[in-house]
């Protein structure tokens, strides 16, 4: 039983390196949206592991998690209403040709 | 969870297979459809894990919000922007994703050194002590996370007006109407929504 917790810690380290992997070197904005999902899951995967092996009384990890699941559904909607808008002015998604902020 | 330790064992290793197998397809298939649903699959396989580790609840949210919201509006942004355009080459990009995963990868063994080398302080009560997790989670969320519950239905509603704000068209004013013409269309609205830019090939 104690082996568990470092097999769900190792598995959402796992989990984060794809999604940084996913988001730096993904081309279609809509991918880099995908990626961060990944990353935000991996988190949740940590807290709730430490919810469970280190403190089963209060599940505080598990409001944590019920936490950031909001802030990742608001998160998408925005990023994918960005995405739609700068689509709608640029006629592209490809992640190379936004350069609206480089000086 | 009542199940036996075998069983816990066996359904962890095989959902975390999955699991890897279904990210990596997610960040490396080239084609934006196959990665969207498998990125529901992703998203199962988490809902399956918080199960093992005795959450009910967020595991219900998980399949609810991400799989029933996150994963169906992200399938209607790729058909919104669903034009297959060939991206076009860049010198040297395998330079780049090289590096990017030679520092993932020293990432993983870094975090991994972390993970096996701390002495954790495992609770020594069983994880199932809590019988009704959704009894301990609405205490905590009306006594001592109160505030950022209450926050969370403004960051909720700020997100809900901002994307409707940003992905709105834009209305360009109608210059040429004349004032005669405006008291007899005082009851529509004095704009008009910018003609449909033609996106097909």
């Amino acid at each position: 039983m104690a082996m568990q917790l470092q097999f769900y810690l190792l598995l959402s380290a796992a989990l984060f390196c794809i999604g940084i992997f996913g988001l730096v070197t993904s081309r279609n904005a809509v991918r880099v949206l995908m990626s961060i999902e990944l990353l935000l899951n991996a988190v949740n995967i940590n807290l709730m592991g430490f919810s469970n092996f280190l403190d089963p009384g209060a599940i505080k990890g598990q409001v944590f998690t019920v936490f950031v699941i909001t802030v990742a559904a608001a998160e998408a909607a925005v990023g994918l209403a960005i995405i739609l808008a700068i689509y709608r002015n640029r006629q592209t998604i490809d992640m190379e040709q936004f350069n609206l902020l480089k000086w | 969870m009542n199940l036996a330790e075998g069983v816990q064992s066996v359904s962890l290793i095989i959902l975390s297979a999955m699991l890897i197998a279904a990210a990596l397809g997610v960040v490396l298939l080239s084609n934006i459809v196959y990665s969207a649903f498998l990125l529901g699959g992703v998203f199962v396989c988490i809902s399956g894990i918080y199960i093992l580790l005795n959450a009910d609840f967020v595991a219900a949210a998980q399949i609810l919000i991400y799989v029933g919201a996150i994963n169906v509006l992200i399938l209607f942004a790729i058909m919104l922007v669903n034009k297959t355009e060939d991206f076009k080459s860049i010198p040297r990009r395998w330079i780049r994703n090289g590096s990017t995963a030679l520092v993932c990868l020293g990432l993983f063994a870094l975090l991994s050194t972390m993970v096996l080398i701390t002495p954790w302080q495992i609770s020594t009560t069983s994880p199932a002590v809590i019988d009704n997790t959704m009894v301990a989670l609405g205490k905590h969320f009306f006594s001592d996370f109160l505030l950022p519950f209450e926050l969370a239905s403004i960051l909720l509603l700020i997100a809900m007006i901002g994307a409707i704000v940003l992905a709105r068209r834009d209305f360009i004013p109608d210059i040429s109407v004349k004032s005669s013409e405006l008291t007899s269309t005082a009851l529509t609205l004095p704009e008009r929504p910018r003609e449909l830019t033609n996106t097909g090939k």
